[in-house]
């Protein structure tokens, strides 16, 4: 690729620089004013966007004892956590099954495109429904939320999946069968390990989807659980007109994944493109 | 080749038991007695949290149930008052200009911005890895960023200007766009992540074999680029077009559907309505509706851009 010309094109780099404005100006406006005091805003520009007299905390321990942020940030956690391992176990098992059978048996492969025609029905058709379902169910919580995040997820990943296993010769689990493995060990010995690429696609993906998620939550859970963008839903209104205790608190709830981005960036991006290619 | 001969084995194996009756072809192997073990409990939880729900919300869309009390039968009513509702009519004009007009802003940005960061440059991973973040951020937190960068900093930028210092969050007219524009800031990210791995697949030598050719420019992009690059088009138009049709956050986060009801997109109006606005039957005939809507161009758009794929 870079055999002839190593030269770079300067004046481009330059103007994607320039261009950064744009991603860094909105991020720019929201530190400068989780910092700030209340008296600092003054009605004009330079007073919102200069930098702030001192770098306190203050804003943001407030924030997190009206917001309720570490219950917040344990149940977003734990949800996207269980979402994840769910969606690894359930939908590579599934993806396994009906990527082997589809060809040669009419029934998996009926079954293959009822799940994955799923992809197309909106949250907004089944919302209501479900809100009266797992509420009969008992299932008004975060348990439910995971259950029904793995369904959710469920057609693009057995897709995923199933479309991966192209890449896994069969012989690799006949060898195994002959050796007197059940279907069930090959699975796990065999199958399951050499999945491992796809495993990171599918954890990225269904992370970035279910910790920003807003609407299933909100409609699902009852009661004073909060997910972090729930959080800042449901304390609008204890904001007011505090826009520095709001700053702060949305900073907080970007914090984890923009940490979680820093540190894994290669693989999400990689696991992003991957899994909307295939 | 052992494993081939006996993958053909397997399908000749299959064949001649398809006539027997394939029930007991496979109960009788052991390997499918494992899937049917794996497929049954999840194919039912799919059922149960996917599907059912689903006819469930079809039923009650021929009901005028309100989300609490009894109900009755109103067979196609809701249908008929769908096309008769200004508000319900209103919000698909509303969500599809929306999502045209974002869906052709961030395909022309994040191709351009694919190809820039796809050139020769410096700093490129750091670049990519900047220009992606906007994507990791959730759409509600940035709803609400961009809620305070319009309210008071756009006008001030405004009136700085010379122009009247209004929100474009508080007038009818201009509210879309604002909807539109924190859209496309977090969707170009995306988009041209999609672009760039499209720009990777096109080999160095067709591009040399072009420029023999004397092609440059937009000539080059048009006629070498474009058409190799194509699924990856399809890809991102049908990823767009989907997602800003179900926008939701945003609305939340930006105009709670004002002024006026200008921004009510179908999700919203269906969430709001339905779930606390006494509405549940007639909103889930909305719903069903959205629901062919959505599924009715995804559809025609795979179809029409497979087909021009195959003429490229």
């Amino acid at each position: 690729m870079r055999d002839k010309k190593e030269k770079s094109n300067i004046g481009l780099t330059v103007i994607l620089i320039f261009g950064l404005i744009t991603i860094a100006f909105p991020l720019y406006m929201a530190v400068v004013i989780a910092f700030k005091q209340p008296s600092e805003m003054t009605n004009n520009i330079r007073g919102i966007l200069s930098l702030p007299a001192r770098w306190s905390l203050d804003n943001f321990k407030e924030a997190m004892r009206v917001t309720d942020f570490w219950n917040s940030l344990v149940n977003s956690l734990f949800i996207t956590l269980a979402t994840i391992a769910l969606s690894i176990v359930v939908h590579s098992l599934i993806g396994y099954v009906l990527g082997r059978s589809k060809a040669k048996s009419k029934f998996y492969n009926v079954l293959y495109l009822y799940l994955v025609s799923g992809m197309f029905v909106p949250f907004a058709i089944l919302m209501m429904p479900l809100v009266k379902q797992t509420a009969r169910m008992g299932l008004s919580n975060m348990f439910g939320v995971i259950l029904l995040y793995t369904v959710f997820y469920l057609p693009m990943n057995t897709m995923l999946y199933s479309g991966y296993l192209k890449n896994l010769p069969l012989a690799l689990e006949e060898a195994a069968c002959v050796d007197g493995a059940s279907t069930w060990r090959t699975f796990w010995t065999i199958i399951f390990p050499n999945m491992r690429p796809m495993h990171a696609t599918v954890a990225i993906l269904t992370a970035l989807g279910t910790w920003n998620d807003v609407m299933t939550p909100l409609v699902i859970m009852s009661g004073d659980k909060n997910t972090l963008p729930l959080a800042q839903l449901n304390f609008q209104s204890q904001f007011g007109t505090n826009y520095n205790l709001a700053f702060a608190s949305y900073l907080l709830a970007l914090l984890p994944i923009v940490a979680f981005y820093i540190i894994c960036q290669k693989q999400i991006i990689a696991g992003v493109a991957n899994g909307a290619v295939k | 080749m052992k494993g081939n001969g006996k993958t053909e084995n397997k399908k000749g194996k299959t064949g001649a038991g398809y006539g027997k009756g394939k029930w007991r072809e496979i109960i009788e192997n052991g390997k499918s007695r494992t899937f049917l073990l794996i497929t049954i409990p999840i194919v039912a939880l799919f059922f149960l949290f996917n599907t059912l729900p689903l006819i469930q919300g079809v039923v009650y869309s021929f009901t005028n149930f309100r989300g609490y009390g009894s109900y009755d039968w109103v067979g196609l009513r809701n249908y008929i008052d769908l096309f008769r509702d200004a508000r319900v009519g209103n919000s698909y004009l509303f969500t599809f200009k929306l999502a045209v007009v974002t869906t052709i802003i961030v395909n022309v940005l994040s191709l351009l911005l694919a190809m820039a960061l796809n050139s020769r440059i410096k700093f490129k991973n750091t670049l990519r890895g900047l220009y992606f973040l906007p994507n990791v951020l959730g759409g509600l937190v940035v709803g609400y960023i961009f809620n305070y960068f319009f309210t008071y900093i756009l006008p001030e930028l405004a009136k700085l200007l010379g122009f009247e210092g209004n929100s474009m969050l508080a007038n009818s007219k201009t509210a879309w766009l604002a909807i539109a524009v924190v859209c496309a800031w977090q969707s170009i990210a995306m988009n041209t992540i999609i672009y760039i791995s499209g720009l990777q697949t096109v080999p160095e030598d067709v591009y040399e074999a072009g420029s023999l050719d004397g092609a440059t420019g937009w000539f080059k992009f048009r006629h070498l680029t474009f058409p190799l690059i194509f699924p990856f088009f399809t890809i991102n138009l049908v990823l767009c077009m989907k997602n800003f049709l179900m926008v939701f956050d945003q609305i939340m986060s930006l105009t709670k559907g004002g002024p006026a009801q200008s921004t009510e997109s179908i999700s919203y109006l269906i969430y709001n309505n339905g779930m606390s606005g006494g509405q549940f039957g007639f909103q889930s005939a909305n719903a069903v509706l959205f629901f062919v809507v959505i599924v009715v161009i995804s559809v025609t758009q795979m179809t029409f851009l497979g087909k021009k794929e195959e003429q490229l």
